[in-house]
């Protein structure tokens, strides 16, 4: 049970590892400077829980590992996340795009860790819960914003929608780590998390009067570690001083 | 044009009294012009300086580092952010302002345009930079214009926290490996110097200086600010091992203070000129932040007089 509590903790800590990456690679250049503060505070959010998570998948393993151990020794295909997280910032609308579909997901996925039968993994869930839900409420003003603004921003976030659709899919994909962490009560149901997902996602598409694209042809992969090609380039930038110098402190 | 005499009489009693001068209050237009530059010119260094520093973030060597650099870097932005706010007490929008930075008109610290070139330049922003700025935010804390005077006391908090993150940086790197303590002392070398330019031209050569001491803008001059940072940053450096980039740095007992080398003054009016090594940089990544931002500005504003519309019908 235990390597299956440290792969799905893993792909937890990797999702939103890898989005704060991205997600800091705006300080200084958002459009405006309330939004240079949001987006790093997003960052921000999701590097203290990637840390709790990191942290606790190295107690998991039991081989002594520690959090940069795990985020800095580690290469493209040992990484899990989904390929979402690591899609280039694109426009504003594409980083908000990509932020919302996460947040729809990533909100109710803590509510229900709250309740896992792990302790860890439900006491750091309790700790997102309402960052979660600000995140959440932030992107979805942005996207209605967009999508009832002008024109053009309605335009864009369209594009957005329907360039990062194709990677929704593997946020609920299933397999022999999930059902065993899920009938063991440690992870929730991930039918019902995309149930939740999508009537947000549905509700706040409505308001801003942007269409849903069709589920069409969904990508897979990042699981298993097979990802992108941004991805060996997001962890060249991340890990170089680290593994240039190894073995000290910072 | 004995009106206008006796309000500047009254001013300047008021200012002598320590008492602050609020936005309502009446000022002469020059105290108004010399305000608004500075008070603007130290919200636009905040968010240039953003760059240098926001450069590091997605290669911080370990993540405690890079949560507590997101944190600083967003800390810089909520004093941009005040300050541009103080500037509007004064009468000026906050789009004239970032106007006046994106076109070149306005200046920001010219600290800012020198390169972050390893992880320890980090670490000497934090000591240096933000130990040099924390000089002027002190004094500034007790300025004359109350909106000026009560930012800088909320600025000055959590700058000091950013000058101990920095040397803690600096600190670590040097009692590590030979090659971190290498990055350590080339980031000193490279940023000591700067860091005294800070302070601005000598107390001969201010051409701002005497009329905003008067005023209580300023409350110490240049050369004395600049003498108290050498004092204190000098015997930093001793503490972790780090050695000042400057051969005539010697302590003096008699004045009780460190003498110390000449400043390159053709370096740092070429930096002022806009020659410095990243000045062209800079100002294209604000202004490309702010070009590729306006549909999003825009949006915002569409979104929020149609729902305001809507609430009105």
């Amino acid at each position: 049970m235990s390597s299956k509590l440290l792969t799905y903790t893993l792909r937890l800590a990797d999702d939103i590892l890898i989005l704060s990456q991205r997600l800091g690679e705006w300080c200084g250049h958002g459009p405006v400077l309330e939004e240079d503060i949001a987006l790093t505070n997003r960052a921000l959010d999701h590097l203290g829980e990637a840390r709790n998570l990191l942290t606790y998948a190295g107690q998991v393993e039991g081989k002594g590992r520690s959090e940069d151990d795990l985020a800095y020794l580690r290469m493209e295909r040992q990484y899990t996340n989904v390929k979402l997280v690591e899609q280039p910032n694109g426009d504003y609308a594409h980083t908000m795009v990509r932020s919302f579909l996460f947040d729809a997901y990533h909100l109710p996925l803590m509510q229900a860790l709250t309740k896992s039968k792990d302790e860890q993994l439900a006491a750091i869930a309790g700790k997102s819960v309402k960052e979660a839900t600000y995140h959440l409420r932030a992107s979805s003003e942005w996207i209605i914003r967009f999508g009832d603004g002008t024109e053009e921003s309605h335009q864009r976030a369209q594009a957005a929608l329907e360039d990062l659709w194709t990677y929704t899919g593997e946020l609920f994909e299933g397999d022999a780590v999930l059902e065993e962490m899920t009938s063991a009560g440690m992870a929730p149901d991930i039918a019902s998390i995309k149930e939740a997902w999508s009537k947000t996602v549905d509700q706040v598409l409505a308001e801003a009067t942007l269409k849903r694209p069709a589920d069409a042809f969904m990508m897979t992969g990042g699981r298993k570690g097979l990802h992108s090609e941004h991805m060996g380039f997001i962890l060249a930038e991340m890990q170089h001083v680290t593994r240039a110098y190894p073995g000290v402190e910072w | 044009m004995t009106d206008v005499k006796n309000l500047e009489e009254l001013f300047q009693a008021k200012i002598d009294a320590e008492q602050k001068i609020e936005p309502k209050d009446w000022m002469p237009d020059a105290y108004r012009k010399n305000l608004i530059r500075q008070i603007s010119q130290h919200a636009h260094s905040e968010v240039v300086g953003m760059l240098p520093e926001g450069n590091w973030i997605t290669r911080a060597p370990s993540l405690k580092r890079k949560a507590i650099l997101l944190a600083k870097v967003q800390d810089e932005a909520g004093h941009g952010l005040y300050l541009y706010s103080a500037v509007e007490t004064m009468g000026t929008s906050r789009e004239q302002t970032i106007d006046d930075l994106l076109s070149g008109k306005a200046k920001y610290s010219s600290i800012f345009n020198y390169p972050t070139l390893s992880w320890a330049d980090i670490g000497a922003i934090g000591w240096l930079v933000d130990g040099a700025a924390i000089m002027n935010q002190v004094m500034l804390c007790r300025t004359s214009y109350g909106p000026y005077a009560r930012a800088m006391v909320r600025i000055c908090k959590e700058e000091s926290f950013h000058q101990r993150q920095g040397y803690e940086i600096m600190a670590v790197l040097a009692k590590g490996s030979p090659e971190q303590k290498e990055m350590a002392q080339d980031a000193l070398n490279r940023w000591w110097w700067p860091s005294l330019m800070m302070f601005g031209p000598t107390d001969a050569n201010s051409p701002h200086s005497e009329q905003s001491m008067k005023w209580k803008i300023k409350r110490q001059s240049n050369d004395e600010l600049r003498q108290t940072f050498i004092d204190r940053t000098v015997q930093q450096a001793e503490v972790i091992g780090l050695s000042i980039p400057d051969p005539d740095l010697k302590w003096n007992e008699e004045t009780q203070h460190y003498d110390w080398g000449e400043i390159d003054w053709t370096e740092f009016n070429n930096v002022v000129a806009g020659n410095g090594p990243c000045n062209k940089e800079r100002l294209a990544a604000r202004n490309k932040a702010h070009n590729d931002g306006a549909w999003v500005r825009e949006a915002a504003l569409a979104y929020a007089a149609k729902k305001a519309k809507r609430k009105a019908a």
